[in-house]
């Protein structure tokens, strides 16, 4: 119990995956313009993640005991882009609320690599089922705690900022990321995973 | 449905344009992840600049190839199936012939098929067009990316390490910047590097960003 404990805390400070790892950058940096679509877009992926990380390993071991793990990728690709699909219908159908907060955030994850990432990180680490799912849920937590923190700023710094001509728009983001990150290096140590 | 097709009919138009005016990475700011990941060593920067411009090129020209088969539909999942066959493929190669490099890029090989300047070549780009502008532009584009993580990876390992492809270029006595190899350098050297590559192209953007 405890060493799930120590990877979700883990994952979300000292390994962040977005801030450490550096993965999801594409939709972090395009998303996070303000707070409120941020943080749809993060709690989408933590859905996400959380459900095809818990999907992908009973597939991985059913790979690795017919011996085709070199398919691997393109089995959780495809898992990943079916799982998008079957969460959108099934919102619309069944959650409609939920829906129409988060809808439209759910294409653009099979895009986002946390989701792949997480996957492949477990195989290269050889998580056991529990340890997987601990470790898909602390690591979409800790991307949605980095898009929500660079939103704040981003918004912040929109209004009273000047910004020099050739970083406006998305090259700042770069530095608040940089700036971000040496932060959350004095977390190290906190959690082994 | 008749296909929109681009007035490119120079090829080095479409080179200029994936190297400069269009570079993926410093206008664009696409495919990030593997661009700061990789950039701590010159020869994993080099391993997959070449690495993304082989599935580039290759999956553009598969997917042209098939073009007018693909349904409107289902053509996301089509270009992940067709990348994700190309990127095994450069998996299984690094692994036999650079099994050191294929170790330090580690998960990062198969993350090629979620970097975005795969998928967006393929969809702007290449189910527009015929095959061979659209192996110009995949090699356009896997070009500029690999002079970018080129460009990063060399500042951050004279840094980090005091070498260049593990021959020293620093003087004895320097102090390696542990920081620039890990996730702060990155994102500081390529904010910096974005910054005078756009001063140098007059290329600006509004502060409030391009969505709004």
């Amino acid at each position: 119990m405890q060493n799930l404990f120590e990877i979700i805390l883990g994952t979300i400070l000292n390994h962040n995956i977005a801030l450490v790892y550096i993965l999801g950058m594409c939709p972090l940096i395009a998303i996070s313009t303000n707070v409120k679509n941020a943080k749809g877009m993060g709690i989408a992926v933590v859905f996400v993640v959380t459900i095809t990380g818990i999907i992908n390993w009973p597939i991985y071991s059913l790979l690795k005991a017919t011996g085709t793990t070199n398919l691997a990728l393109l089995v959780f690709i495809i898992t990943i882009a079916a799982t998008v699909q079957f969460l959108e219908l099934f919102l619309e159908r069944f959650i409609p609320k939920l829906y129409s907060a988060f809808g439209i955030y759910l294409p653009l994850i099979t895009v986002n690599c946390v989701v792949l990432a997480v996957s492949l990180f477990f195989v290269n680490r050889e998580y056991t089922f529990l340890e997987t799912a601990a470790f898909s849920f602390g690591s979409s937590v800790g991307w949605l705690l980095a898009i929500v923190l660079v939103a704040g700023i981003r918004e912040k710094m929109s209004k009273n900022s000047d910004v020099p001509r050739g970083l406006a728009g998305k090259g700042i983001v770069f530095i608040v990321l940089g700036i971000l990150a040496l932060a959350f290096i004095g977390f190290t140590g906190i959690a082994n995973i | 449905m008749k296909l929109i097709r681009m007035k490119y009919t120079k090829w080095y138009n479409i080179m200029k344009d994936g190297l400069s005016r269009n570079n993926p990475i410093v206008i664009a700011v696409l495919g990030i992840c593997s661009s700061l990941a990789v950039t701590n060593k010159v020869e994993n920067a080099i391993a997959m600049g070449l690495g993304v411009t082989f599935v580039v090129m290759a999956s553009s020209a598969t997917i042209s190839l098939i073009r007018k088969l693909i349904p409107a539909k289902v053509r996301m999942v089509t270009y992940m199936v067709v990348i994700s066959a190309f990127v095994i493929s450069v998996q299984l190669f690094l692994e036999a012939y650079f099994p050191t490099i294929a170790k330090a890029l580690g998960a990062y090989v198969g993350l090629i098929i979620t970097n975005c300047i795969v998928m967006g070549r393929a969809e702007a780009f290449a189910v527009k067009n015929p095959v061979k502008y659209t192996l110009i532009d995949g090699f356009a584009s896997g070009m500029g990316y690999t002079y970018v993580l080129i460009s990063v990876s060399i500042i951050r390992e004279a840094l980090a390490f005091g070498t260049i492809l593990n021959f020293r270029v620093m003087p004895d006595g320097w102090v390696n910047w542990v920081v620039m190899a890990m996730a702060p350098g990155g994102f500081f050297i390529l904010g910096l590097f974005i910054w005078l590559i756009r001063e140098l192209t007059h290329y600006y953007e509004s502060p409030q960003g391009a969505e709004q």
